[in-house]
């Protein structure tokens, strides 16, 4: 039986070929756009997460904090939450370092009467993608330990980017619902036409004792293929788009984008399978409205 | 019906009506139809003729009464079960009711392929019943280069092809020439004499003397007169 109906689907779309193809490529190019801003978020989130491993909080103590507090505050710091490491600078230490940086300055350091600089921690944070929202609010929390003078970290603008980031994410997500209606209007709506132009055959097979099971299943048949295969074109477009911006980014270094990467397999096959629904509930809908009439 | 032997109702009709709007189509009509009996519903245009076979093969509801095929109360069937009905009845359509964009065999194996059988035997059947027509030859032609009488051929083979116990023909030679009608005629009576009830909607007088069998006349979708004519002696 199912021989027969992948028969009879595949027959249709021969015979209704231009209405078919017009309906493949309507969800390749969505597909393909609603998958572009897949692959960029994708990378978005690698380049986040790789600058992220760059961060760090300094935390400046207050004056004349004993040996016993100070082993307390690291374990206080090291059970935060996002906290991979914390190494304790002790202010001389910061002084060498400082000194070591700028050895053409040393008489200055030279001449000082005392130390000015504080003790600190420097605290690592476990990258994770989210850019700086997580840290502001680490910041905040060892911030407000008593003992804790001040607290500074670098990166601040990547909160700005994590933030626009996020923003281009919202965007994209509200234009790949909107490009998934659409070709899920635009499958439907084929096959509205196809159903109509077919209406006296459906009839007819009606008349003969065929069950609605019958006469819809090709038709399902029918749209998954169509996703399937707008869906393939779609990506493929994709792959090809790629390989031509990340071969052209490679040959211009100073971009600094260190690296892009395609979508992964399983997301790949998710948006195959998505572009499957897509064709399927097309039909869907349209069984169900002109199977009711 | 054939003689000597005492027949169960296969359909039965109490004090049914249709109407469409406020014009009655059917009105107050009783009948019950026996297992392999040949029935002819005659009358003028606008009789209820159609409307009759419409209501059996459940193209439409009834407007009122009880409809009964083999047991099954049509105004109480399931929408999922009319499939499983239509297949124990085979149509012949006045028009045909062909598809144009499938070849004849294709037509005629719809019957089988909707009741989910294999493809070597509907292969079978199909030629089969193309060759007791006579369109065997023309089996891979478009309904629309037939003749008439051929396309009424083919609609012929698609009705009995599922071996229906029901065959309902609504003026199958009512646009035929006499000799393609008189064998669509010997078709229906082969199809018959093989036991299967023929229920054929006609105001072709020559077909029902020729033929013979129990005749219903309806007016106005009233039931009028009622005879049994045997089968004229030259048929």
């Amino acid at each position: 039986m199912m021989l027969t109906y992948y028969r009879r689907a595949l027959q249709d779309i021969f015979t209704h070929r231009y209405l078919n193809a017009v309906t493949i490529v309507t969800i390749a190019l969505s597909i393909l756009i609603a998958s572009a801003f897949v692959l960029v978020f994708v990378n978005a989130n690698d380049m986040i997460a790789s600058w992220e491993k760059g961060i760090r909080i300094m935390a400046y103590l207050k004056p004349g904090i004993g040996e016993a507090v100070l082993l307390e505050l690291k374990q206080q710091i090291q059970t935060l939450a996002r906290v991979q490491t914390s190494r304790y600078i002790s202010k001389d230490e910061a002084l060498d370092a400082l000194r070591r940086q700028m050895p053409r300055q040393s008489a200055l350091f030279d001449n000082l009467k005392e130390n000015p600089l504080p003790d600190a921690f420097e605290i690592r944070v476990v990258p994770n993608g989210d850019g700086t929202r997580d840290i502001e609010a680490l910041a905040k929390r060892i911030e407000s330990i008593p003992a804790i003078a001040e607290v500074e970290y670098g990166q601040r603008w990547l909160g700005q980017f994590t933030s626009i980031v996020n923003l281009f994410r919202l965007t994209g997500y509200a234009l790949a619902g909107l490009f998934f209606l659409a070709a899920l209007f635009i499958v439907a709506n084929t096959i509205r036409l196809i159903l109509y132009s077919r209406r006296e055959e459906i009839e007819v097979m009606r008349l003969v004792g065929a069950t609605d099971g019958f006469i819809k299943a090709p038709f399902y048949i029918q749209g998954i293929i169509q996703g399937a295969l707008g869906g393939g074109v779609g990506l493929t477009a994709l792959l090809f788009a790629y390989a031509f911006v990340s071969s052209n980014i490679g040959r211009h270094p100073a971009v600094g984008i260190p690296h892009i990467r395609f979508l992964p397999p399983l997301l790949t096959v998710g948006i195959l399978w998505c572009s499957m629904f897509v064709g399927w509930f097309g039909c869907y809908l349209s069984l169900k409205q002109f199977l009711k009439s | 019906m054939n003689e000597g032997v005492v027949k169960a109702a296969v359909i039965r009709l109490f004090r049914v009506y249709k109407r469409y709007g406020g014009k009655n189509a059917l009105v107050d009509l009783s009948l019950d139809i026996f297992k392999n009996e040949m029935l002819f519903v005659t009358g003028p245009s606008g009789a209820g003729k159609t409307t009759l076979l419409k209501l059996i093969y459940v193209g439409e509801p009834a407007s009122e009464g009880q409809i009964l095929i083999d047991g099954m109360n049509l105004s109480r069937i399931a929408h999922k079960r009319i499939p499983y009905l239509r297949r124990k009845i085979g149509i012949i359509f006045q028009d045909y009711k062909l598809i144009p964009t499938k070849s004849v065999f294709d037509n005629v194996a719809l019957v089988l392929e909707a009741a989910g059988k294999n493809r070597r035997l509907i292969r079978k059947k199909v030629q089969s019943v193309l060759r007791t027509v006579g369109m065997e030859e023309r089996m891979e032609t478009l309904p629309p280069s037939l003749s008439g009488g051929e396309q009424q051929r083919v609609a012929v083979a698609r009705a009995v092809v599922g071996e229906p116990e029901i065959i309902l023909a609504d003026e199958p030679t009512g646009n035929l020439d006499p000799e393609s009608a008189d064998a669509i005629l010997r078709l229906l009576k082969t199809f018959y004499a093989h036991g299967a009830t023929v229920i054929i909607a006609t105001h072709d007088k020559e077909m029902i003397r020729k033929t013979g069998g129990r005749v219903i006349l309806l007016k106005d979708g009233r039931l009028v007169d009622e005879l049994r004519m045997p089968p004229a002696a030259d048929s």
